[in-house]
């Protein structure tokens, strides 16, 4: 069966709309980083930097499969590798 | 090209690098791309910060004033920042560190100076992560006995049985992978947003879009900045292992 240019474009935007749904994940998991920090700053107030800073660091590494969703929906929108 | 994904955009959304100038390298076909040109902006801005910041502390005065205080609360901070992280082997990353913080953020800001953000850009970010992989191994191989070292890399399982072997392979492999693609994955997401701003809305993005520029280009950048510099040391510290 043949697809014409079209149909693949299309549906390569299907795709990367659905590749982008990795953005919950790392949503949840930073939104209860950031819960958490919150707790433990209302605990310890004398901590705040040293919370700040080890929560900034675990939600950075937390969103990296996020990222590599967007990677995804990126390379199939603008690089376009099912074209070649 | 673009008509399918940006129909009322035409073609004015411009987020991909370009090509500029092509020449030939021992037979192979070399471009000078627009990353090429942004870092030496980034580039030209450090050397002349350098320069200057030289002569101010060259004739420092015993009270500080104006651009060398600036100078030393820059390093001042940078040094803090690696104190905390790596304690007693902190003296000899100090430099190191610090020259690729101030390299990241200044790439990260110069999408405010209209230029293509040079770490939007996976072969400026990679080298970078490289560099952290030899730096790991580099102190792994340097301060860890080799019998410690095998060890780790069989790790939940006991040193005879290296079943786990290959996976911890892949897991030191993907160290600098994900350190580089957090950085370009998320600046170039910001590049593209901000593109799609300016080119979707045309003449209502007047004003407005610098509160974006301060998220996208600012906090984000720094952020990451911040991050990257930290995972290094961290790894860096880890890898040199010892008493804290």
């Amino acid at each position: 069966m043949e697809f014409n240019e079209n149909f693949i474009l299309g549906c390569s935007a299907i795709g990367a709309g659905l590749a982008v749904i990795a953005g919950i994940g790392p949503g949840v998991g930073q939104g209860i980083a950031a819960g958490h920090a919150a707790a433990a700053v209302g605990r310890n107030p004398g901590a705040k930097s040293a919370i700040t800073s080890t929560m900034i660091l675990g939600q950075a590494v937390a969103e990296t499969t996020g990222l590599y969703g967007l990677i995804v929906a990126i390379l199939l929108l603008f690089v376009k590798p099912l074209l070649w | 090209m673009m008509q399918g994904i940006l129909l009322s955009a035409g073609s004015d959304i411009d987020v991909m690098v370009h090509g500029l100038f092509q020449y030939k390298f021992f037979g192979h076909e070399v471009w000078i791309t627009t990353t090429h040109v942004s870092l030496l902006f980034v580039m030209l801005i450090l050397i002349g910060f350098s320069i200057a910041a030289g002569q101010a502390i060259k004739k420092g005065a015993e009270v500080p004033g104006g651009f060398q205080n600036v100078v030393e609360l820059i390093v001042e901070k940078l040094d803090g920042v690696v104190d905390g992280t790596m304690g007693k082997n902190s003296p000899k990353y100090r430099n190191y560190i610090g020259a690729i913080f101030i390299f990241i953020l200044f790439s990260n800001i110069s999408g405010l100076l209209g230029l293509r953000p040079p770490t939007a850009d996976y072969g400026v970010t990679f080298p970078l992560g490289v560099v952290t992989f030899i730096l790991i191994h580099f102190n792994q191989f340097k301060y860890q006995k080799p019998k410690d070292i095998w060890k780790d890399m069989c790790s939940p399982l006991p040193p005879w049985l290296p079943i786990w072997f290959p996976i911890n392979v892949i897991s030191e492999l993907a160290v600098p992978v994900s350190l580089s693609l957090r950085l370009f994955a998320n600046v170039l997401s910001g590049t593209i947003i901000m593109a799609l701003v300016y080119g979707l809305l045309g003449w209502f993005a007047t004003i407005w879009p610098a509160a974006l520029h301060v998220y996208f280009d600012l906090f984000s950048g720094a952020i990451q900045t911040y991050v990257f510099c930290m995972l290094t040391m961290t790894y860096v510290s880890n890898a040199i292992g010892g008493e804290e």
